[in-house]
């Protein structure tokens, strides 16, 4: 009896074997590693897209796996190339653009598409966008989950505290005389908040660039932290909370700032157009999203991630890969992106879409963050990425606290910066 | 010689093979890979790796962030282990006793050991959270304004210390619990008859009597103070200015933030090397001071 059942077992195992195998003979089996970095159910938005994409092909099999947060997602992909078991494709950091390729880790897009309809394909996206995914003349990464920094501002506090709620600043004059006006003695209100975890060389990138600076140079071999427009950008964030007490001193938690300013606890907050959608359905009162103020002009840095093409790969996974690609930033699919999350739409002709014209019309603020485009640079992205950036972090940082001040912090982390791109140039 | 090829040695040796191939391929073989990956510039790609002899460890001396996660270290683990240990033992003599609800309190005190650090984590950063968290709430009902926990340099580090002993605490009283029941109570109605007092009987009878158990926590403290970073990940990534870094931590950033193998090897080596003499220490010099029955 026992025996018989064993064969039995056995039997079927093979079959099933047997029948896998020959399956994945006819299919092209694809495996993406990709981030989410804000909250809310973006895991369910993107396995459904991979799912219609299967079912539009069904000769490519993908296996989507939710990788963590953007460094998790390379150091997985990494990790697997390493292994021996890599993925052919991944969303990573856009800003990790020159260690994949120091790492030779990844191919460029020039290299892999062959048709003149796959090349007009990489010129269809907002070339600002563009500027963190090209480097030496080539293209190593595509927009997918793109975003810029944006402030939600609070129209039942700016009511409340008598400015016209469909005039948010525009100036860094008017966020500090209206975050004056928002902010409350008692301390239950502050102003404004911009996070200083997780992220500040991201939003140190938008103040320094309303300042008229950026923080590198295109090859990513130069950084420029030490310069005075730099330096000022950042004692004009240090004063927001030391001199002007429109925002709390220390730092500010990027992971618990939306919550603040759900519970109405700031009245503007800067935070990643992908936290969009999680704001309209979480505001119990009236909100508005407006582009960055300007000093000089306005500013901000793209920021989010790219999909990537791993080198590792066959011909066949290559020419899979440009195609899930391409299916997943298509003009529809990146609308129906953009709606879901608030990221934005990567093309022009993802706005041209009724999915969402019909949404920009309905909810104007969708829009902001196309419109800020204009005025949007690169995102930090530099040799020995990792350690420049942690620098500028640990700099702003100490800067915000009060351990030094911007000049120094900004004069050493140049210096440091200086000595680990010596090499690159 | 023929004493090792013996029948029975190589039995002997048959046996102990399980074990001596994990410890060799789980242990001794990483640790020394990881020095050999110190003294080399691992390739990134298509750069083959070389020898680099000791400017790994060279780098330490200038790495001022690894000035920095040490003195962080030695504060944390000054913090957490004699606290932890100190409210594991009360918590301990507490349940010990018979009183209503005792298995009801004995669980609260266990809860937060069951919980995952990063569960953990998430949770204090809601606690911790200027404003709309508990403390501040709390805090905010008497009136105070309180701190900005997790963005001031001078409190992050204690705050992460207090999270760390809360989640500790109740983990080290399980062994305290079992070591108090396996206590004879003769021992404790001797000490009465004596005229003893609880205090004396505490201190002369009790305390020696765990001893042992005292140097097994001790050591899984110290491991812990090490080894627990799960938490920066969620609260601070070591900030703000690296004022909450930790070894490990900073081990972590170097290998898989900036691809530094060698010098997270290097790093590593110092972590090993001073886990080792700590190691040492406890089981050399205070062992011979404990009574063990």
């Amino acid at each position: 009896m026992f025996a018989k059942m064993k064969r039995l077992f056995l039997i079927t195992a093979a079959a099933v074997c047997l029948a896998a195998t020959q399956a994945a003979a006819a299919q092209t089996e694809l495996t993406m590693y990709y981030p989410v970095a804000v909250g809310g159910p973006l895991t369910k938005v993107v396995d459904g897209m991979v799912e219609d994409f299967m079912k539009e092909n069904p000769d490519i099999k993908v296996n989507a796996i939710y990788a963590g947060n953007y460094n998790d997602a390379r150091i997985k992909a990494l990790a697997a190339m390493k292994s021996g078991k890599p993925a052919q494709l991944s969303v990573m950091f856009s800003i990790d653009i020159y260690e994949l390729i120091n790492q030779d880790a990844i191919v460029a897009f020039d290299d892999v598409v062959e048709t003149d309809d796959e090349k007009k394909w990489l010129d269809s996206f907002y070339p600002t966008l563009m500027e963190n995914g090209k480097t030496d003349g080539k293209t190593w990464g595509i927009p997918f989950q793109r975003s810029t920094i944006v402030m939600y501002y609070n129209k039942d506090a700016f009511r409340a505290a008598g400015l016209d709620p469909e005039k948010p600043p525009a100036t860094w004059e008017e966020l500090v005389s209206m975050g004056k006006k928002l902010t409350k003695a008692d301390g239950s209100q502050w102003g404004a908040m911009i996070p200083s975890t997780g992220y500040p060389y991201w939003m140190f990138g938008a103040l320094t660039m309303q300042n008229g600076e950026v923080l590198m140079n295109d090859s990513g071999n130069t950084t420029y932290f030490d310069k005075p427009g730099v330096v000022e950008a950042l004692q004009f964030w240090k004063d927001l909370g030391s001199k002007h007490k429109i925002m709390p001193e220390g730092t500010i938690e990027w992971g618990t700032l939306r919550q603040n300013f759900l519970e109405g606890k700031t009245a503007m907050m800067w935070h990643s157009t992908g936290n969009l959608t999680a704001v309209k359905k979480g505001a119990k009162f009236d909100f508005g999203v407006a582009m960055l103020p300007a000093q000089k002009r306005r500013g901000t840095p793209t920021g989010g991630g790219n999909f990537y093409i791993f080198k590792n790969s066959t011909p066949e996974e290559k020419k899979a890969s440009v195609k899930l690609i391409r299916f997943m930033t298509s003009p529809e699919r990146s609308a129906e992106w953009s709606v879901k999350t608030g990221y934005m739409g990567v093309s022009p002709a993802a706005y041209e879409t009724s999915i969402l014209k019909d949404y920009v019309s309905g909810f104007p603020y969708a829009a902001v963050a196309r419109d800020q485009l204009e005025y949007a640079t690169a995102e930090l992205s530099t040799h020995q990425t990792g350690r420049v950036r942690k620098l500028l972090d640990d700099s702003i940082q100490s800067a915000l606290t009060g351990r030094s001040t911007p000049e120094e912090a900004l004069t050493n982390a140049q210096k440091q910066a200086a000595m680990l791109l010596k090499k690159y140039q | 010689m023929h004493q090792i090829f013996s029948r029975q040695s190589i039995y002997g040796w048959l046996l102990l093979l399980p074990a001596a191939i994990l410890l060799f391929a789980f242990t001794y073989y990483p640790m020394a890979g990881t020095f050999f990956d110190s003294i080399f510039n691992e390739g990134s790609g298509s750069l083959s790796s070389r020898y680099n002899g000791p400017l790994n460890y060279q780098m330490l001396m200038i790495d001022p962030v690894f000035k920095t996660v040490l003195i962080n270290n030695a504060i944390f683990a000054l913090g957490t282990i004699p606290v932890s240990i100190g409210l594991a033992l009360m918590m301990a003599l507490i349940v010990d006793q018979h009183f209503l609800g005792r298995s009801l309190v004995r669980m609260a005190f266990f809860t937060p050991t069951v919980l995952p650090m990063i569960a953990v984590a998430n949770i204090w950063l809601f606690f911790y959270t200027p404003d709309i968290g508990l403390i501040d709430s709390l805090l905010a009902f008497f009136g105070i304004e309180g701190p900005n926990w997790l963005g001031d340099p001078d409190t992050v580090l204690s705050a992460i210390i207090v999270m760390a002993i809360w989640k500790e605490a109740g983990f080290f009283m399980i062994f305290y619990l079992a070591a108090l029941q396996t206590i004879s109570p003769e021992l404790k109605e001797a000490a009465k008859l004596e005229g003893a007092g609880k205090l004396y009987y505490f201190r002369r009878v009790l305390f020696p009597l765990l001893m042992p158990t005292t140097l097994f926590i001790s050591i899984n403290a110290v491991i812990n103070s090490f080894k627990l970073v799960d938490h920066l990940f969620i609260l601070t990534k070591g900030g703000p200015d690296n004022a909450s870094n930790l070894l490990l931590y900073h081990i972590y950033e170097t290998a898989f933030s900036y691809f530094d193998q060698g010098y997270a090897a290097a790093l590593t080596v110092v972590l090993l090397l001073i886990l080792a003499s700590f190691a040492i220490v406890q089981f050399f010099f205070f062992d011979r001071r404990i009574h063990y029955r």
